[in-house]
């Protein structure tokens, strides 16, 4: 078992994490506070995660979270029994074909973006400005997310949708020229706002934003700071979109995370770590391990490749050991995030096969 | 171990990503070359390209023409950046043989029909344009023969997705240049010198150098590449080139499934036609396009082939120095693999035999000094219908069937150069209707090449069209 690094603050860090791990566990193990699926996990189980979990080592206690779970299983049963009668958010995930994947929320994207807004610099992302969200909208978390986002800030937030659902079945089908051209209208879309409303702050799609940039000179149209996330990006990625598409008045910020995570943090330092980014979960509702994948309760050592695992530690849902389809590097705790980073995230097996992620 | 940058429109860019490049014997990493992603290609061709043509139209044809002729030179003999290093016309032949697998010799052969071109550019035009007077594309318009003449240029640029396999095809994109057009070239993986040494010969020898681009880069990017350039030309298997088959902007060089035919008139001296055959299938290892690669016969089907297994087994892997090598390794064995299994796939289907193998006495696919080779192949097929008859694979294979001289057109299919040996003028005459041939070689091996008969698309009528003009006199 590889062991983890201490910095300042790790061992606070690490403390917080078991405490709020096992208030987590308490929750959702309770008859009184749990969800039926969880519930009826334990008693099939045969063990007691209450009684049985006391610090983060003992995660790998349960097994791997299987997405299927998140199609197959009904909302209903996700629903602890303390927010029994409180209508909740629905977001998707996946669903090019059948039904999607989904989870029910109430205000985890909230906390998320709040917490990340406070990492955002005002000269960037200016306080009072107006966002424009070009990506995936309709039953996506990220919708929201980002609509709080520009709101905490104090601005309202426009939209432009991209089904990315669509696009993938275009680029099944071969569909070529349709895939583009529907980027196209996506991009359309986007300079007309641009073009037409005051916006200083930009989320988008790595693809997007290199579309949009291939149309208009961005800076131009006022903005400054762009939030970017969605796919992998490779440094060289990172450097092309900060250095040519916004320029050196602009500033990106990378950003990873998913429906069942909330939002991973990097430090304010991507031009100086030769856009090398690390993330960092937002700990203690998420933690991040990379793990060996063959044998997945095992660490992998620091600056060695591993798959990502995820485990969600909020009241509203419980997701321990999920396997990401992404696979990173080990990196070091800082003193501003005491837990352990991920790094030069790539889709799982991108080493061993050319993956075609070009979806967003 | 050499650094090789991207050239963004002359401009040299150093990605964060590289991409190793090595020799196919030892393994040994010769060069990491600067590979960018498409979102860079798209952008310079969006917002850069225009400069490049803007800097050849300061120039005269004459002067691109004398600017080729000098770099001719230079890529011959000269010493020329590549990369962070200087590079000789020996250094070049040797690390091109290192990781393309093709022996010295075959290096010079390419080199040389590369040099054909830039050094004797004017024929290569007069081909292309048949005798126009080139001034047109300085002035504007001229009269000639009493008739004014103008022609628009399509593209601002040509795009060109390079093999890894074939130097010598570099060939094709040089005269864009003397024509005034820009060249955007995407290497092959395992070949980025070639495009590379011909670019900075042709900056040595006077050529701006806002004329090149020079993207090593991946799908997205090639993509890109054919598609943000006006005009595009791709190398590629089959699957590479059916991606762009209703994109009349780009020209598709994909198998060439080049043949011989032998007229019943000829047939029964098949003997004094050996030579012929046996240096059109394995002329530069039988890795061109323009390599026969089937042979189609009224009779002696089976005999031919036999006599031209005996010719082929003297060709076995030799020294990547021997003078006289006339075989190729692979520098991706994965290549070697999947012909081997291919052929001998289709072997199981009744009907073919290889000849070849009996003459060889050993194994097709062999491991010499380091590298894998697959040895030629020589398929008697009992029908042209047999999977083996009408294949073509980048190494010394051809299959061999015979089919009724009158049905011969409408069973081969399409081949890139058709030679048909034959003195029947009937035969010839219906040959001139024959819509799937590129190239029509009367009497000669397919591999025959004059540079003023251009085949598989004609740069010039790619990249210019005809303007009418009238002028008040």
């Amino acid at each position: 078992m590889a062991t983890t690094l201490d910095v300042a603050g790790s061992a606070e860090a690490r403390e917080k994490l078991d405490i709020h791990l096992r208030e987590t566990i308490k929750w959702h193990f309770s008859e009184e506070t749990g969800c039926n699926f969880w519930l009826n996990w334990k008693k099939e189980a045969g063990w007691d995660p209450v009684a049985e979990v006391k610090t983060f080592d003992d995660i790998n206690k349960f097994p791997h979270f299987q997405d299927e779970w998140l199609r197959d299983v009904t909302n209903d049963e996700w629903v602890p029994k303390k927010f029994k009668g409180k209508p909740f958010k629905i977001f998707e995930t996946g669903g090019t074909t059948g039904i999607p994947k989904q989870r029910i929320a109430w205000e985890d994207h909230l906390h998320d973006y709040s917490e990340f807004s406070d990492t955002l610099e005002d000269e960037y992302f200016p306080k009072g400005g107006n966002w424009l969200m070009v990506g995936p909208t309709g039953p996506r978390r990220l919708r929201l997310a980002i609509e709080h986002l520009a709101n905490v800030r104090g601005g309202s937030c426009y939209f432009v949708d991209m089904d990315p659902r669509f696009v993938k079945k275009l680029i099944s089908e071969g569909h070529y020229d349709m895939a583009n051209k529907y980027k196209q209208h996506v991009v359309d879309q986007a300079l007309a706002i641009l073009k037409n409303r005051p916006i200083s702050s930009l989320f988008t799609t790595p693809k997007i934003l290199e579309a949009m940039g291939e149309r208009c000179d961005i800076a131009r149209y006022g903005i400054k700071g762009c939030f970017c996330g969605g796919t992998s990006m490779t440094p060289q990625l990172l450097r092309f979109l900060q250095e040519e598409v916004l320029g050196p008045n602009g500033k990106l910020v990378p950003t990873y995370g998913n429906t069942l995570m909330g939002l991973a943090c990097s430090e304010d330092n991507l031009v100086e770590s030769g856009y090398n980014v690390i993330y960092h979960a937002p700990q203690p509702r998420a933690v991040l391990r990379i793990v060996n994948p063959d044998k997945t309760e095992d660490l992998v050592e620091y600056g060695e490749w591993g798959r990502v695992e995820l485990t969600t530690l909020t009241k509203e849902i419980f997701v321990p050991r999920f396997l990401e389809r992404d696979e990173a590097l080990r990196c070091e705790p800082t003193e501003r995030w005491p837990w352990d980073g991920v790094g030069g995230v790539r889709p799982f097996g991108a080493s061993k096969t050319k993956i075609v992620e070009g979806v967003y | 171990m050499i650094r090789i940058p991207t050239l963004r429109l002359g401009e040299e860019y150093q990605s964060l990503d590289v991409t190793e490049v090595k020799d196919c014997r030892t393994g040994e990493v010769l060069a990491e070359v600067s590979t960018v992603n498409g979102g860079i290609v798209r952008r310079d061709l969006t917002f850069q390209i225009q400069k490049g043509r803007e800097a050849l139209k300061k120039f005269t044809v004459q002067q691109l023409m004398d600017i080729s002729k000098k770099a001719a030179d230079i890529f011959m003999n000269g010493t020329v950046p590549c990369g962070d290093t200087m590079q000789s016309a020996e250094d070049y032949v040797k690390t091109l043989s290192k990781t393309s697998g093709l022996p010295h010799n075959m290096c010079r052969a390419n080199m040389a029909k590369v040099f054909e071109v830039m050094d004797d550019m004017s024929t290569i035009l007069k081909g292309l344009t048949r005798s126009l007077d080139l001034s047109v594309l300085d002035k504007g318009c001229i009269v000639q023969d009493g008739v004014g003449i103008s022609y628009t240029c399509e593209a601002d640029s040509l795009g060109v997705v390079l093999p890894s396999n074939s130097p010598g095809v570099n060939s094709l994109w040089i005269p864009a240049l003397i024509l005034k057009v820009p060249v955007v070239l995407k290497p092959g993986r395992e070949e980025p010198w070639t495009p590379l040494r011909l670019i900075q010969c042709l900056i040595a020898a006077g050529c701006p150098k806002e004329a090149f681009g020079y993207y090593p880069t991946d799908h997205d990017g090639a993509d890109s590449i054919l598609n943000y350039c006006g005009k595009g030309i791709v190398f590629g298997d089959k699957s590479t080139t059916d991606r762009y088959k209703n994109n009349l902007n780009i020209e598709k060089h994909g198998p060439g499934y080049s043949k011989i035919i032998i007229g019943e008139d000829k047939i029964d001296d098949w003997p004094e036609l050996l030579d012929e055959l046996v240096a059109s299938v394995s002329k530069n290892s039988g890795r061109s396009c323009i390599n026969t690669s089937g042979i189609v016969v009224p009779r002696h089907g089976e005999a031919i082939a036999k006599a031209i297994s005996e010719r082929l087994a003297e060709i076995v892997p030799s020294s990547v120095d021997d003078e006289k090598a006339r075989l190729s390794a692979f520098a991706n064995p994965a290549m070697a693999n999947w012909i081997d299994s291919t052929i001998e796939d289709g072997l199981k289907e009744p009907g073919a035999i290889d000849y070849a193998r009996e003459a060889r006495g050993s194994a097709r696919k062999q491991e010499f000094e380091g590298a894998t080779y697959v040895l030629p192949s020589v398929i008697y097929c009992d029908s042209f219908e047999h999977p083996l008859a009408n294949r073509e694979f980048m190494c010394p294979y051809v299959g061999i069937s015979e089919v009724p001289q009158d049905q011969m057109l409408e069973k081969i299919g399409p081949s890139l150069v058709l030679s048909v040996f034959s003195d029947n003028e009937e035969f010839i005459g219906s040959m001139f209707d024959f819509r799937d041939a590129g190239r029509l070689n009367l009497n000669l091996p397919t591999t025959y090449v004059s540079w003023d008969q251009p085949h598989e698309g004609n740069l010039f009528e790619f990249l210019y069209t005809r303007k009418a003009i009238q002028v008040v006199r």
